[in-house]
């Protein structure tokens, strides 16, 4: 009953929540509202059973509790948004008269007249009803510093009249690139680090979902989600023993294949669409890397593609990765020799992959070692020594 | 809500400079006078008024009782206040739109956008 629950939270916590900041416009007493319904319902439900609709009751629980606040206060047209507010009753609202207002609140939290770090945040604090605690820990920061970030985005939000709506069309593409950045950060997080982050990862992608859901018909959205799904599959095969491990030597008996087709299924849509921007082409390449075996030249394509929307020496360097797979190991070193990345460990773990290829060990060596110096974390660290290591004992 | 709009010339070339404003092509003079012509305008605007340089600011403070005077601008000459602007917008992202549209924001200055306080 306890992990029913949790799972019914989970899922209606942003929806409930987004529906009473639409219905009040005020973020703290709707959070604060939310939070007692919830309350109320974990104590009741196992008691009495759980409603027919349980978001019509939390709904109707929240907008109650809030009205009864704002009675009490005698604040009540100040903190309304709109006059004629209806009378709380008793009875539950019709589920399906209630408003999906979570893509008003996304836009909201992901306002760039917000800093990106309190975005990342108040999207995680909302729509994933992640506890301050949880959002601190995830981010390495001290609590009272991301409880800090959290409330001073929200006085924001109130005091500088930061809308609570969907963006109209002219102003659509950049937000829509700011809130995809946002759950694409938030998933990295999770991504790139060994696997004791990864409930960030299924956090983004619970947000990718939604989006995609709310949005059906914007491709970069659908494509997002995909490029997610597909990485995420092979997130138990990517570390072992801290350090990461090359995709070729990847055990694929332990990748989600049910998620890796849930992936494609959702490029596929991004594709029908018409997209071929950034996320479009990210997700098609990720698609590839996951067949066996890969279509090398079209990697090697589509990351030429990549790199001329987004001018990236990084998607550079891997399309230099994906030529030498393709069999051209001379022209890839030509490509990484000519970028400007020298402070870039990747760019050297790289090159010593590619010397080792033309069988020119000693500057193979060289530049593992120069990767070592640069590389930021432990895994980094491993992973280069565990190469070099094979690299002593080649003849 | 309201909103002031502090414009930041910056590095932007204006007529009081006439070296800088030569700089701009007779296109780009008019457009400048032409938008901010449209922003005052624009439904909402009230009371934009301009600064004179920063050079003929002076700064107040008071210590114990004394009035300090000193010559310029609070911030640095670079950084000083222009001009401004009051917009009574539906929301945050009319202001910015507007913001938007000054020529100082993209002829290197910046247009600073903050909420009146209403009590």
């Amino acid at each position: 009953m306890v992990a029913i629950l949790e799972e019914t939270f989970r899922d209606e916590w942003g929806r409930v929540l987004a529906n009473l900041i639409g219905f009040l416009g005020d973020f703290d007493l709707a959070e604060e509202a939310t939070q007692e319904a919830f309350a109320v319902a974990a104590e009741r439900w196992p008691r009495d059973g759980t409603p027919a609709s349980p978001r019509a009751w939390l709904v109707t629980t929240a907008r109650n509790r809030a009205l009864d606040r704002i009675r009490r206060e005698q604040t009540y047209a100040a903190k309304l948004r709109l006059l004629d507010v209806p009378e709380a009753t008793e009875d539950e609202m019709d589920a399906t008269a209630i408003p999906d207002e979570r893509l008003e609140l996304i836009f909201t939290c992901c306002h760039p007249a917000l800093a990106l770090d309190a975005q990342v945040a108040l999207t995680l604090r909302t729509l994933g009803g992640l506890t301050t605690d949880e959002i601190a820990r995830a981010f390495l920061v001290p609590r009272e510093t991301m409880a800090k970030r959290l409330v001073r985005a929200k006085h924001k939000i109130a005091a500088a009249g930061i809308p609570f709506r969907v963006p109209p069309d002219h102003l659509l593409p950049d937000r829509l690139g700011a809130v995809l950045a946002v759950v694409y950060l938030i998933f990295n997080e999770g991504y790139s680090s060994p696997p004791t982050r990864g409930d960030l990862a299924t956090e983004a992608i619970r947000l990718g979902r939604a989006l995609a859901e709310l949005m059906p018909d914007e491709a970069e959205v659908q494509a997002l989600l995909a490029l997610m799904l597909v990485n995420d599959a092979r997130r138990d095969a990517r570390f072992a023993d801290g350090a990461p491990v090359l995709l070729a030597d990847q055990d694929r008996s332990l990748w989600d294949a049910g998620q890796i087709a849930a992936g494609k299924l959702a490029l596929d849509r991004a594709l029908a669409l018409g997209g071929r921007a950034s996320y479009v082409l990210q997700a098609a390449i990720a698609a590839l890397h996951v067949d066996d075996p890969p279509d090398w030249p079209q990697i090697a394509a589509l990351y030429g593609e990549l790199a001329r929307l987004t001018g990236s020496p990084v998607v550079e360097l891997n399309r230099a990765a994906a030529i030498a797979e393709a069999g051209d190991p001379e022209r890839a070193l030509t490509i990484v020799d000519a970028l400007g990345l020298d402070g870039y460990h990747h760019l050297h773990a790289t090159r010593a992959e590619l010397l080792r290829r033309l069988d020119r060990p000693a500057e193979a060596r060289a530049a593992y070692d120069r990767a070592l110096e640069l590389a930021g974390s432990e895994a980094e660290r491993r992973f280069v020594e565990r190469r070099l290591a094979t690299l002593g004992n080649d003849p | 809500m309201k909103y002031m709009l502090l414009i930041h010339q910056g590095d932007a070339p204006t007529p009081r400079d006439p070296e800088a404003w030569a700089r701009l092509s007779e296109d780009e003079q008019n457009a400048v006078y032409a938008d901010y012509q449209a922003i005052n305008e624009t439904p909402g605007v009230s009371s934009g008024l301009q600064l004179q340089d920063a050079g003929t600011a002076t700064t107040v403070r008071v210590q114990d009782g004394t009035t300090l005077t000193t010559d310029g601008p609070f911030v640095t000459v670079k950084e000083a206040l222009n001009g401004y602007l009051i917009l009574e917008a539906d929301d945050l992202d009319a202001a910015i739109e507007l913001a938007a549209r000054v020529p100082a924001a993209r002829l290197g200055g910046a247009v600073e956008v903050r909420p009146i306080a209403e009590w």
